[in-house]
């Protein structure tokens, strides 16, 4: 239940993109076709869910018990920037039709900052609320990593619509597109206190 | 020599201009001391690394210079985060996880490998000045409009909030959005006849980006639409 309670908060409620800003360089890049913004999500939730399958066990059983905490963003960074190429590699030589798929994306994740931000929120989380363990970590990924389509593709659709608009010449381009964000993050707005209706 | 420290303020001022480092443009920027906290601790994370890449600029090889760059800008922002938490706890709090993010801040990492590795210390440390400064002043435009529309007040003080009720929607997340596109309009319209207006966001902004050298995804991506 309360592993449902994450993943519906983190999708919608606590959208990466909408509501904490995180990831908005690919939202606003690559979001003109539908078809490379699930391509991109994808990859995203991809590496998400792998890096806090990674990250959190570092934390967890080298940083904490050693006392070496203040070297978490270092490590972190560190650690996704390999697992990228790692990924990239491996998906290269044993799954090629998904490489065919992700690859082109991967590279583009290792400055994404919504990848380095879930793994930090969930030692966040973590610290605040005891009963937050690893399954909650990895729910809490994947559901930010859904969030993140979810936005994604809402959008793309609404872009390709906006291009055949007839648009005044100084809001063309990128305003006229974070004024259709605002308006699609409002609409999310909607979601606030969903979960504690549902599960409270 | 100037003119490397003003074109990060002005002309090309990397939020309004280059469009680089939206996420904590959009974030943070709910009260201006907040804008201002961030704007801060990215300057000096900008001055730090630009000055110890362009010290390094020569040693580092070329392969492996983008890990490179970010070990060197983590290792700052580890230490402004240290310095953060124990002298200005109250900003700490407010900026939370984005100060930790400024680690993916694309416009440090673009302006290391696009200044920094190929320009000797004393430029780019004025570089990375002035496009602090750039960055701190966006934000606190950012911040003061929308804590003045948001709340009413402006770092704190009660300015409007006596006669005009607050719009509160200005200091949720689609505030930010519309905020940063009318600023982004307002200055598209200033700058009209000056050519060269950024269109479009190409993919985070290629020309900024750090990997968009070896990048394969650069032609692949604007042309993924057409290839079906």
């Amino acid at each position: 239940m309360k592993l449902l309670a994450i993943l519906l908060s983190a999708i919608l409620v606590d959208n990466f993109v909408l509501s904490k800003f995180l990831g908005i360089c690919p939202f606003l890049g690559v979001s003109k076709r539908l078809n490379t913004a699930v391509g991109m999500s994808a990859a995203v939730l991809f590496v998400m869910a792998i890096a806090t399958a990674v990250t959190w066990p570092i934390q967890k059983c080298i940083l904490d018990p050693f006392g070496l905490g203040y070297l978490q963003t270092i490590v972190f960074i560190l650690v996704i920037a390999g697992l990228v190429q790692l990924v990239e590699t491996a998906l290269k030589k044993f799954v090629p039709p998904l490489y065919q798929a992700l690859g082109i994306y991967l590279p583009l994740i290792t400055t994404n900052c919504a990848v380095l931000g879930v793994t930090i929120l969930n030692i966040d989380n973590a610290a605040a609320d005891a009963t937050f363990g690893f399954a909650e970590a990895m729910v809490n990924s994947i559901g930010a990593g859904l969030g993140f389509m979810l936005a994604l593709v809402i959008f793309a659709g609404i872009r390709e619509k906006l291009e055949t608009c007839d648009i005044p010449q100084f809001l063309k381009g990128l305003p006229i597109t974070l004024v259709a964000a605002s308006i699609v993050s409002l609409s999310f707005l909607g979601f606030q206190g969903l979960v504690e209706g549902i599960f409270g | 020599m100037r003119k490397v420290f003003t074109n990060g303020i002005l002309r090309e001022n990397p939020v309004l201009r280059l469009v680089l480092g939206t996420c904590p443009t959009l974030a943070v920027t709910t009260m201006a001391v907040n804008g201002l906290g961030m704007g801060i601790a990215a300057t000096v994370v900008l001055v730090c690394s630009n000055a110890v890449i362009s010290l390094l600029r020569n040693i580092i090889p070329d392969r492996v210079r983008i890990p490179a760059f970010i070990t060197i800008i983590a290792g700052f922002v580890t230490i402004v985060q240290l310095l953060v938490k124990a002298y200005a706890p109250a900003i700490d709090e407010a900026l939370g996880i984005y100060l930790p993010l400024i680690v993916v801040n694309c416009i440090i990492l673009a302006r290391a490998e696009m200044f920094a590795s190929k320009n000797p210390v004393l430029p780019s440390i004025l570089d990375g000045l002035g496009m602090g400064i750039g960055f701190t002043a966006a934000l606190l435009l950012m911040g003061s409009i929308r804590e003045l529309l948001g709340a009413g007040t402006l770092f704190g003080m009660e300015v409007t909030a006596q006669f005009l009720d607050p719009m509160v929607v200005f200091i949720l997340p689609p505030g930010g959005f519309f905020v940063f596109g009318m600023l982004i309009a307002l200055v598209n319209r200033l700058t009209a006849d000056k050519s060269k207006i950024k269109q479009e966001f190409s993919c985070m902004g290629c020309e900024g980006c750090p990997s968009s050298g070896s990048c394969s995804a650069r032609a692949q991506v604007q042309t993924g639409g057409e290839e079906k």
